[in-house]
C-alpha cells in the first residue's frame, strides 16, 4: 500500500472536519456575540440553554398580537414541524437538521427575531431568549 | 408569375391567428400575471404571504403601500430605507398600469384614477372574478384571508390565476 493510499482516510477526514467548521462558522459567530451581551447584561449567566429555549418557543404570551401568542403560531407545533403565516403562506420547519440552510445570516436572523418577537412577546427578546432559542433549534 | 392573393391573404391569417393563440398559451391563458422574478423582492415580500405580481395593482398604489411598511396591513413589515427603494423601483416598473400585460389592463377596470387601492382584493375587477365564493369557503381553515391566493389558485406561486 503506498503512502497515497494510506493517507487518504486521513484527508478525507480532515476535509469534512475543515467543511462542516466552515458552514457552522456563522451560526458560532451569532451565538457568540449573543453571549457577549448576555454576560453584559447579566454577569451571573452560565450559558445558553436548549431546554429553556424551548419553553420559550412553546410558551403562549400575551403582551403580542392576539393572533400569534406563541412562536408554534405560524412555527407549527414543534420545531420539526412545518408551519403557516397568518397570511396562509407556508413556513419550513425551524430545526437546524430539516433546514440546514437557516441562521447563516446574522443581519436576517437579527431582523426575524426583532419582527417576531415584537409580534409574540410584544417587546424585544433578551441576548439570552435568543441565545437559548438558537441553541434549542440547533439541537433539533 | 404573379402570386395568388387570396391563398396568400388566408396564409397571413392563419399564421396571425396561431401566433395569437400560440402566445397565449405560452402566457398561460387569461389570467397569467408574471411572477416576481427579482431575489430581493421575493425574499422580502415572499416570507409572509404570497409574493404578489406587481401587475396585480397600479403604480401609485405601490408607492403608497411601499411609503408606509411600519402599517402595513396590521403589521411593522419595515425594511432598511435602500432595501425599500429597491423593491419600488420594481413594483413601479412592472405595476399593472405599467407593464403592458393584457389582462393587467383589465384587472383595473372600474377603478377610478383617483383611487388608489392598498389591497388588490378591493379592485372592482377583483370583487367581480370572485363574487361566487362564499364566506363559508372564505373562512375555511385551509382559506382564512383572501390575501391567500394559492389555497384555490395552485399555480398563484408560477403566475397563473385560470382557475
Amino acid at each position: 500500500m503506498n503512502t497515497a493510499a494510506a493517507l487518504l482516510p486521513l484527508s478525507l477526514s480532515l476535509s469534512l472536519l475543515l467543511c462542516g467548521n466552515a458552514s457552522a462558522a456563522p451560526r458560532d459567530d451569532i451565538l457568540r456575540s449573543l453571549d457577549s451581551a448576555a454576560r453584559a447584561a447579566d454577569p451571573a449567566f452560565a450559558g445558553f440553554s436548549a431546554a429553556r429555549g424551548q419553553a420559550l418557543h412553546t410558551q403562549t404570551f400575551a403582551g403580542g398580537k392576539p393572533d400569534t401568542p406563541a412562536c408554534t403560531s405560524c412555527h407549527g407545533a414543534t420545531p420539526r414541524s412545518s408551519g403557516r403565516t397568518p397570511a396562509g403562506k407556508a413556513v419550513e420547519p425551524m430545526a437546524l437538521s430539516l433546514s440546514p440552510t437557516r441562521y447563516s445570516d446574522a443581519a436576517k436572523v437579527d431582523k426575524w427575531f426583532t419582527r417576531n418577537c415584537r409580534d409574540v412577546l410584544g417587546r424585544e427578546c433578551t441576548a439570552r431568549e435568543k441565545g437559548d432559542w438558537l441553541s434549542f433549534m440547533f439541537s433539533q | 408569375m404573379p402570386i395568388p392573393a387570396r391563398p396568400l391573404a388566408l396564409c397571413l391569417v392563419i399564421v396571425a391567428v396561431s401566433a395569437l393563440v400560440l402566445g397565449r398559451a405560452q402566457a398561460g391563458g387569461d389570467h397569467y400575471f408574471p411572477p416576481v422574478s427579482d431575489p430581493l423582492v421575493k425574499e422580502e415580500c415572499g416570507a409572509c404571504h404570497l409574493a404578489f405580481a406587481p401587475s396585480m395593482l397600479p403604480a401609485r398604489s405601490w408607492q403608497r403601500m411601499m411609503g408606509d411598511l411600519k402599517h402595513h396591513f396590521g403589521d411593522d413589515a419595515s425594511v432598511a430605507p435602500e432595501v425599500a427603494a429597491r423593491i419600488t423601483d420594481y413594483l413601479v416598473a412592472n405595476a399593472a398600469d405599467k407593464a403592458g400585460q393584457p389582462y393587467t389592463r383589465k384587472l383595473l377596470r372600474g377603478l377610478s384614477a383617483s383611487d388608489t387601492p392598498l389591497r388588490i382584493t378591493e379592485l372592482p375587477k377583483w370583487v367581480r372574478e370572485h363574487r361566487e365564493v362564499s364566506d363559508r369557503e372564505w373562512r375555511h381553515k385551509n382559506v382564512r384571508t383572501r390575501a391567500n391566493c394559492v389555497a384555490c389558485h395552485a399555480d398563484a406561486e408560477r403566475g397563473q390565476y385560470d382557475d
